[in-house]
């Protein structure tokens, strides 16, 4: 059978959903019941070496970021799901698109468990440039990329505080926006509303340790590590789903 | 008239270990001097241009964004550079120390709460101890609002004020804010503080 880490990971990969684990409960392929009734999400491992993204994102930073940070909000968001019966068995995606229910503690740390593990799927060593629909939807909707980049820059630069920057899909059209602390796309409590198809954490935390007070040259830095390949799936998927 | 970068009172490197040098040189040579230049271009087109930094603080529901959040950063952080020192008593005395254990039952209570709403504010944001109605309270507020400004959920004269942005603690502390705070009691500036208090209650 599947170890929990495992499933997680995959369900990252099929559906961009990151499933506690109170959702496989019951009886498996191999008829076997799972006897742990604990919820609990886990820290999804990063799907590259912590030192993969250097010179543009560091790997001490990237370290803190993913087993401090984000260990942080699903240990938080894991006292919330043992305490209330209600978020037991929901995927991090259904607790965030019904967020305006909850208390603040699963705004904050069901945001930035969400947030991460998007995150980290959306960032890759490996450079490359959208795909066709993706560079199609792009051309549509902004003009062409370079006015999607600047578009993306601005709303990262003037999100004032902690934050993320957004390219979401809703209503047939791609657009930007940014949300303030772990909030995202997804909550019902966002001024803007969409399935996230690239997001950048904008928290000083992302970036401090390597560009300190320089923001711009952070989100500069990004588009040289951005999975093109997994924004294209994410994409798809709004399409035919969303 | 402009506003301008008030210049430290101390050496960027005064405050070490506990504040380390580059975080001071950063946090007041480019943080706060960014928030002293757009809160200076935001004025430009402002009829609030001319008014003190807390004549404005106290109307911000009146002005734009950029105003706020630079008024803000900028009010905030000359504050907080007053409440620090390489030479800090380590606790209050005279009428602070006593309306501190009127109002939290000792001095190491009132250092535990303070910490915890500096702990608990999530994002960025500050901490602090006011004076509202004559009584200390203490507060905490996102971004760079105060209680000065009349959209603040609590109200009153900032006497102590703590930072706890990411960029006051993070190239030293990194994800452990709780050790910044535990730190930030090594440096007050508890003479500044009871100055702030009585002028308060006056």
């Amino acid at each position: 059978m599947m170890r929990r880490r495992e499933f997680i990971h995959k369900s990252i990969l099929a559906t961009g959903a990151v499933v506690a684990t109170g959702a496989v409960l019951g009886t498996s392929s191999q008829g076997y019941m799972l006897q742990d009734a604990i919820t609990n999400f886990e820290l999804p491992a990063l799907p590259f070496a912590l030192d993969a993204l250097e010179p543009h994102i560091d790997k001490l930073t990237m370290e803190i970021h993913h087993d401090k940070h984000h260990a942080a909000y699903i240990k938080n968001l894991n006292k919330e799901v043992e305490a209330n019966k209600d978020l037991q068995g929901k995927t991090v995606e259904q607790i965030c698109t019904d967020v305006s229910k909850y208390n603040t503690a699963v705004r904050n740390n069901g945001g930035g468990h969400y947030n991460h593990s998007l995150f980290w799927s959306l960032l890759s060593a490996k450079g490359g440039s959208p795909s066709s629909t993706l560079a199609k939807a792009i051309e549509k909707d902004f003009g062409n990329m370079e006015a999607m980049k600047n578009q993306f820059n601005d709303a990262a630069k003037t999100r004032f505080g902690s934050g993320w920057a957004w390219l979401i899909y809703a209503d047939g059209k791609l657009k930007i926006c940014s949300t303030p602390n772990q909030d995202n796309p997804l909550m019902d409590i966002a001024d803007d509303k969409g399935y996230p198809i690239l997001a950048l954490d904008v928290w000083e935390h992302a970036y401090y340790l390597k560009y300190q007070n320089k923001r711009s040259d952070y989100i500069a830095a990004f588009w040289n590590v951005v999975n093109w390949e997994e924004a294209n799936k994410r994409l798809n998927l709004a399409m035919k789903t969303k | 008239m402009a506003f301008e970068l008030p210049a430290l009172p101390y050496a960027t490197d005064a405050l070490e270990p506990h504040f380390d040098k580059m975080t001071m040189e950063i946090h007041h040579g480019k943080h706060h001097n960014a928030y002293v230049t757009n809160l200076n271009k935001a004025l430009e087109t402002s009829d609030m241009a001319g008014k003190s930094i807390e004549e404005i603080l106290k109307n911000i529901s009146k002005a734009t964004p950029a105003i706020r959040n630079n008024g803000g950063g900028h009010y905030n952080h000359s504050l907080f550079w007053k409440l620090l020192s390489p030479a800090s008593s380590g606790s209050p005395s005279g009428a602070l120390a006593a309306a501190i254990e009127k109002k939290f039952g000792s001095f190491e209570k009132f250092k535990e709460d303070f910490a915890a709403a500096g702990v608990t504010r999530f994002g960025s944001g500050w901490a602090w101890l006011i004076v509202a109605n004559g009584e200390l309270a203490l507060t905490s507020t996102p971004n760079q609002d105060n209680p000065l400004m009349d959209i603040a959920e609590v109200k009153g004269t900032p006497i102590l004020g703590l930072d706890v942005w990411e960029h006051a603690y993070y190239l030293k502390y990194q994800n452990r804010r709780p050790d910044f705070i535990a730190a930030f009691w090594n440096l007050v500036n508890w003479a500044e503080v009871e100055k702030l208090y009585n002028n308060a209650l006056k």
